[in-house]
């Protein structure tokens, strides 16, 4: 089989879904006349600002009762001020209509408006006045949750939970302090109080403590108190627990 | 700048108002101005230990609910010039005390004396929690037995948590460890958890070890702080906890067996 036969195989592109930021153009009312009077002031404001900007056209907030827009006179308005049209948001069906005569994408009217904020010129002038230039997607994060880590004695009554994560703990554990992790846990001052690893459910969570003297371990839910562990001969010493079936086995470190 | 000090346990009986009399009185007598503040409203016995009840008039939550001045309610101690008490009320309960009446007697006591010491009911509820919420230094009075310990630790947890400085990101409240009622011969017996037992579980400083003695029930009930009887092992034992409370370098007394020579040399001798 020859090389190109086997490169043909793979794909040559990618699907991808971006957010992007873009300037929206909202027009409040049709009257083109003003619309390019007051352009032509923003422009004087900010030159760069309108240099080849991508821009959304948004006609959803004219009434219905207002007559038809004239969109092409629209698009060379825009045009003349640099900024490029990309698509026409409407929701007027007169409106649709135009925007398909120039092949112009639809995008459905604004529903969540308080995201979107009024661009300020004065604050956008110094920017790059280079056109945008995406920047290549970066490389999706490692999937690693925080590690929780304690320093500070953890006093009987307190409880420390380390969501989604490990739980790492340098000082002493005293006694009715509860120490959670929805993963492992690490214990490496003296250990006194309870340890549940794995809270959520995840029966490969294990536990370290360099003494074994706690009231309580559990890992996803199996649990042993010191009365059982207290006959164990690992008590008192460097240990980890992890569990196989619903049996949690205690082996020295 | 004046500091606030609150003697606390979370345990009842294990000798916070008699360790805040001492404490307080030892700090007057080393030339500091210093008030002692009884927080435990509806069960006050401060006056009692400090022998001034008959001239309450006034106490704390009148000075918090503006029904007296402070220095209608400040009690000045007989035997010393530079030593006052603000007594409880006998009448009414812990839920007279507010945090902004509360804050601003610590604040004004804060212009007029250079230790305020906070006598601390037991338990960790609102009481209690008053009166660390606003501590500098924190006495942690505990009995070497295990259900004192677990209470001593849960407290220290709240002074980690719930207390003004913690709550602001202040540097933390200096803790100290006071091991009341300790009697070395049950120690040795192991009838009674040792010094190093206690120590090692709560890992915080020792302020001093207060030996078990006829002396604290006796001044209790004439109404003389303990530190005052400088004859007893506990009086000189909390003059000991004043002067490290100081910044001064003091060995710790009475931790082994007095009066038994062979015992000594058993147990390692005294220091």
């Amino acid at each position: 089989m020859s090389q190109v036969d086997l490169l043909d195989n793979d794909s040559v592109f990618q699907l991808k879904g971006n957010m992007l930021a873009v300037t929206v153009l909202e027009l409040s009312r049709n009257d083109l006349a003003r619309l390019d009077r007051q352009l032509a002031q923003k422009v004087a404001q900010a030159p760069n600002f309108f240099r080849d900007t991508p821009l959304i056209l948004s006609l959803d907030k004219l009434e219905e009762e207002d007559e038809i827009l004239d969109l092409g006179a629209l698009l060379d308005l825009c045009r003349r001020y640099g900024l490029r049209t990309l698509a026409l948001r409407a929701k007027r069906a007169k409106d649709i209509r135009a925007a398909n005569e120039y092949d112009l994408p639809i995008l459905p009217p604004a529903s969540h408006t308080g995201r979107e904020r009024v661009v300020d010129l004065r604050e956008r002038e110094p920017a790059n006045p280079e056109p945008v230039v995406e920047k290549p997607a970066a490389p999706a994060a490692p999937l690693i949750n925080a590690t929780k880590v304690i320093t500070a004695p953890v006093r009987g009554g307190m409880q420390l939970y380390a969501p989604g994560g490990d739980l790492v703990v340098l000082s002493p554990v005293s006694p009715g302090a509860e120490l959670l992790a929805d993963g492992n846990i690490h214990v490496y001052g003296p250990m006194k109080g309870r340890a549940l690893a794995g809270v959520k459910g995840d029966t490969k969570a294990r536990i370290f403590c360099q003494q074994l003297t706690a009231e309580l371990i559990s890992i996803a839910g199996q649990y042993k108190v010191a009365e059982d562990l207290r006959r164990h001969p690992q008590w008192g010493n460097p240990v980890q627990i992890s569990l196989s079936g619903d049996v949690l086995n205690i082996t020295r470190l | 700048m004046a500091n606030v000090l609150v003697v606390t346990s979370g345990k009842g009986g294990v000798g916070k108002t008699t360790s805040s009399a001492a404490i307080g009185t030892g700090l007057a007598l080393r030339g500091h101005k210093t008030v002692i503040v009884d927080f435990d409203v509806g069960l006050r016995n401060l006056d009692l230990i400090m022998g001034c009840e008959r001239r309450v008039v006034y106490d704390f939550v009148n000075v918090i609910n503006n029904e007296a001045t402070l220095s209608q309610a400040l009690i000045k101690d007989k035997r010393l010039d530079n030593l006052y008490v603000l007594a409880a009320s006998q009448t009414r309960d812990k839920d007279a005390l507010t945090l902004e009446g509360v804050g601003k007697v610590i604040e004004e006591l804060k212009q007029n004396f250079e230790y305020v010491v906070c006598d601390s009911p037991a338990g960790i509820e609102k009481g209690a929690h008053l009166a660390m919420y606003f501590a500098d230094e924190a006495i942690i009075v505990t009995n070497p037995e295990v259900s004192s310990v677990r209470d001593s630790d849960r407290m220290l947890g709240l002074l980690a948590s719930k207390s003004r400085r913690a709550e602001n990101g202040e540097e933390p409240i200096k803790e100290h460890l006071l091991l009341t009622r300790y009697n070395p011969e049950r120690v040795t017996k192991g009838e009674m958890l040792g010094v190093e037992d206690v120590e090692e579980i709560l890992a915080i400083r020792l302020l001093g070890v207060i030996p078990e003695s006829q002396a604290v029930l006796k001044a209790s009930n004439q109404g003389v702080p303990v530190i005052l009887d400088e004859q007893s092992d506990a009086g000189q034992a909390y003059s000991d906890s004043v002067d490290r409370l100081l910044g001064k370098e003091m060995p710790h007394r009475f931790l082994d067996v007095k009066k038994k020579g062979f015992l000594q040399r058993l147990f390692g001798g005294s220091e």
